[in-house]
């Protein structure tokens, strides 16, 4: 769980760590610790899985990766775990989430493809419409066209932090 | 143009940053360089926006809530639309994706009752009803992502 100082350092450290020789203490100066504790605080949060992963966020539109589908099917929900958890494992899926339906929207399983062309996402889609057994379900593919806003993921205050959405 | 400093940089630490007092030293030594060529490095990533940063990545709704949104706009408002909706400091990012139901967008919140009043916000000032999309499960293994950066 996270205490009020974790929810302060995290607040601070959403935002970049500073590209300087100490940054962590830098951290620590803005949210009134030492460097030791943020250390030890982030070590913490990583160890119980609350910081995800801790590193470089890249912006794939800017390094060529300027294709990116949106790929949503209708399975049966008994098996949307275990198709989840096979679409997951491939290198090229950046995210599998199951999401409810809606009345004009009847869709439970989301992923998300980035790839360099068009062509080149399409027959990954294959590979894994192939690989998983996903044939015989209703999907669309959605590929992203303008991007208006791309944040990576800040949350706002009163509780500050950090997700992928 | 890109060197196989900055390839490394991209590709080596996406995961497991060192949690150290001087992590930078320590990424110029297991690679070799100066801690300057590494500062300079990722300053240079950063400068030219081929990173957005250095930084922890938390599970979806550890931390508050967020929910995908999708409205149907005619293409001829989507600009202005995506504008208002961009504007929300609570919306994380917004994409037109090609489809009837074209604008996309991620709103992360405190709290349930602070999203649904940023969503209500939404679709009052544009005018559009919005379908809400929220996580259930997340099955992906955030591993960070391979780039190929051959031609880059």
């Amino acid at each position: 769980m996270l205490d009020e100082q974790d929810r302060q350092l995290l607040s601070h450290i959403q935002l970049g760590l500073p590209i300087c020789a100490r940054p962590y203490a830098e951290i620590g100066r803005r949210c009134g610790m030492n460097e030791a504790e943020v250390i030890a605080r982030l070590t913490r949060l990583k160890q119980q899985g609350l910081i995800k992963r801790m590193g470089v966020i890249v912006k794939h539109r800017q390094l060529g990766y300027r294709a990116n589908a949106m790929i949503v099917w209708n399975v049966p929900d008994h098996l949307v775990k275990q198709l989840g958890g096979h679409i997951s494992r491939f290198p090229f899926v950046t995210l599998c989430y199951q999401r409810p339906r809606q009345p004009e929207w009847p869709y439970n399983l989301y992923c998300m493809i980035h790839g360099k062309d068009r062509d080149t996402v399409l027959s990954q889609l294959n590979q894994l419409t192939e690989a998983c057994g996903l044939n015989g379900f209703d999907r669309e593919i959605l590929f992203s066209r303008r991007c208006f806003k791309q944040r990576g993921a800040i949350y706002q205050s009163p509780a500050p932090a950090l997700t992928d959405g | 143009m890109l060197t196989n400093l900055h390839k490394q940089l991209l590709n080596d630490y996406q995961h497991d940053f060192p949690l150290s007092p001087r992590p930078y030293r320590d990424i110029a030594d297991a690679l070799g360089v100066t801690e300057d060529d590494v500062l300079t490095a990722f300053a240079e990533l950063s400068d030219n926006h081929l990173i957005s940063r250095i930084g922890p990545v938390i599970p979806p709704n550890h931390i508050g809530v967020s929910a995908l949104v999708a409205m149907a706009v005619p293409e001829a408002e989507l600009q202005t639309v995506a504008d208002k909706v961009s504007a929300h400091p609570e919306v994380n990012h917004n994409y037109e994706r090609e489809h009837r139901i074209n604008l996309w967008f991620v709103v992360i919140a405190s709290d349930n009752e602070h999203l649904q009043t940023v969503i209500e916000d939404i679709e009052q000032e544009t005018s559009y009803p919005a379908m809400q999309l929220p996580m259930l499960n997340d099955f992906f293994i955030d591993l960070g992502f391979k780039l190929d950066l051959t031609d880059a």
